[in-house]
């Protein structure tokens, strides 16, 4: 594994240490530990029920740790209160829900708000703002439900911005929504990058990994490697990650991943990571 | 016409079942909104029938019907969040557990009583019976309800993100388990209030059509609550003198009003596909 703490005078932003963690009895991860620096951006890569998701929720504190800790600026997690944003996938919402693109963003300041108190004028400042970051403020009054896939994820990402989080999880924003909606994605990661937000995404595209980012983190139930695309993608971590869905197709080099479905639309969530990988 | 609809309230008992009718068909389409948007039609159903026994204790002990409703109704509750935590079991198995065992709690006990005037009290707290609504019934339901009414107001954003999006619940670190709790509770109380006018039979109906109807026709929560409760008073007050003239069950008079609405905002609806 390979140490990326260009900032070692600031505790890192995220780090995981020996985390297990799973459901019913069987450990979905399996002793992980890693750093993200302040303000590094990482792919998470794996086949399906890897633990991508897994790891997510235990990063917001949806799925407790069975061992380990999972400590954000140096502090274990619970301790912060909403500096941990997440977008979802698109078929974990509700779109059926009666709320509006606004009132969805706003949400995300319930947190500095509080439950109480009216949204202040910062509020609606920052929610407004996010909106038009993300091209999204003319539909601010349509229900979430009469949008395009790419606007639905658009109004997740608005909201995760509006967060204004220290870390932000991605899970799967380039599946299913068009190139405007991935451009867009990737414009926000860049100016992320600038903000200093520290930023994991996962995702099936092994080439929006190597292309786009700068740290890889390839995971299958135990962390296979982690570092640069150039390290990460050498064919005996990608055997290790894929074995059966692997063709080696002569030479060290010829590595092709194949079978790399994405979950389709109705699959529910947890099959995916209860499925023997 | 007006002769008709002031005719009525000439006599007290129908004044009195009027505004329980017509607080308790606000109250329930309130909370019912959540019950359609979270999918709780099936405890809802579940915990109305589960004030059975407790009802047929406090009849055992001459103690008060609302007051037996009321514990019976809390323990299920907390019952069905005991089996479920975390994910022991499936929440539609625990109450289909909890849901059978106290309704044959209740008619063990309720076949146990031998006494003359059982099977009519019984009746009504089955069917409702509005028009027998004392002016201390009404005072507790409206002292429940205004509680219920408050708590909800009160609770609106978390009640709303743990609706909508469980994982941001917990990024907010909002104690989401606490507050499902306190939504089951509020949906206990709610059906105890609406034992008198619809009975535990029905209550589930006026938590559930009221909501759904409004749900059709909205595209915001709050809007979402504010039709909801218009309906479900309105049923309430048309279902109260349809069952004065007709001469047939106020329970079930006021669930077919709202029924009715729930057809028509079905066949008017733009969210049909």
């Amino acid at each position: 594994m390979k140490a990326t703490d260009f900032e070692s005078q600031a505790p890192a932003r995220l780090e995981l240490e020996g985390v297990s963690a799973g459901y019913n009895g069987r450990n979905a991860l399996e002793q992980i530990s890693f750093q993200v620096p302040h303000g590094g951006q990482v792919a998470v890569v794996g086949p399906n029920g890897a633990g991508k998701s897994t790891l997510f929720k235990v990063l917001v504190g949806l799925l407790p740790v069975r061992s380990g800790q999972v400590r954000i600026h140096g502090q274990p997690l619970g301790l912060h209160k909403d500096c941990v944003a997440y977008v979802p996938q698109r078929e974990e919402v509700d779109w059926r829900f009666p709320v509006t693109v606004l009132d969805v963003v706003m949400m995300g300041r319930f947190g500095k708000t509080g439950w109480l108190r009216r949204a202040s004028p910062r509020d609606r400042e920052v929610v407004m703002r996010s909106l038009e970051h993300m091209g999204i403020a003319h539909l601010a009054g349509q229900t979430i439900g009469s949008l395009s896939g790419g606007q639905q994820q658009r109004v997740f990402l608005a909201r995760a911005l509006a967060q204004e989080p220290h870390i932000l999880l991605m899970d799967e924003p380039f599946t299913g929504v068009d190139v405007s909606t991935q451009e867009t994605t990737l414009n926000l990661l860049n100016q992320l990058r600038e903000q200093r937000v520290t930023v994991l995404v996962s995702t099936h595209d092994l080439n929006m990994a190597a292309q786009r980012f700068e740290q890889v983190l390839l995971l299958n139930r135990r962390l296979i490697a982690y570092g640069d695309p150039a390290y990460v993608f050498q064919p005996q971590h990608l055997q290790q990650a894929f074995s059966g869905q692997l063709l080696f197709l002569g030479g060290d080099q010829g590595a092709i991943v194949v079978d790399q479905c994405c979950p389709d639309e109705n699959h529910a969530h947890s099959h995916e990571e209860s499925r023997d990988a | 016409m007006l002769e008709g609809l002031i005719a009525p309230l000439s006599y007290a008992f129908m004044q009195r079942g009027l505004l329980a009718a017509l607080m308790v068909g606000v109250l329930c389409s309130i909370i019912g909104c959540y019950v359609v948007l979270r999918s709780m039609a099936f405890l809802g159903d579940a915990l109305a029938h589960a004030v059975l026994p407790g009802v047929a204790i406090a009849y055992l002990l001459h103690g008060s019907l609302t007051l037996g409703a009321l514990v019976a109704a809390v323990i299920v509750a907390l019952g069905i969040g005991y089996f479920t935590r975390e994910g022991t079991i499936k929440e539609d198995t625990a109450i289909g557990i909890l849901f059978a065992a106290a309704l044959s709690l209740g008619v063990a006990l309720i076949s146990a009583i031998r006494s003359n005037n059982y099977a009519t009290d019984l009746t009504h707290i089955l069917f409702g019976n509005v028009l027998g609504v004392s002016s201390g019934d009404l005072w507790l339901t409206a002292g429940l309800g205004a509680a219920i009414l408050g708590v909800v107001l009160a609770c609106y954003r978390p009640f709303l993100v743990i609706s909508f999006d469980p994982v941001l619940a917990a990024t907010l670190r909002l104690p989401a388990a606490k507050l499902r709790y306190l939504m089951l509770i509020l949906l206990a109380l709610t059906i105890v209030v609406s034992m008198q006018t619809v009975g535990v039979g029905l209550a589930a109906a006026m938590l559930v059509t009221p909501a759904a109807t409004a749900y059709l026709l909205t595209r915001r929560l709050p809007a979402m609550m504010a039709l909801s409760a218009g309906v479900g008073a309105f049923s309430s007050i048309v279902g109260l003198y349809l069952s004065y003239y007709a001469n047939i069950s106020s329970g079930a008079a006021i669930v077919l009003v709202a029924t009715a609405f729930f057809v028509a905002a079905f066949a008017l609806s733009p969210k049909k596909r």
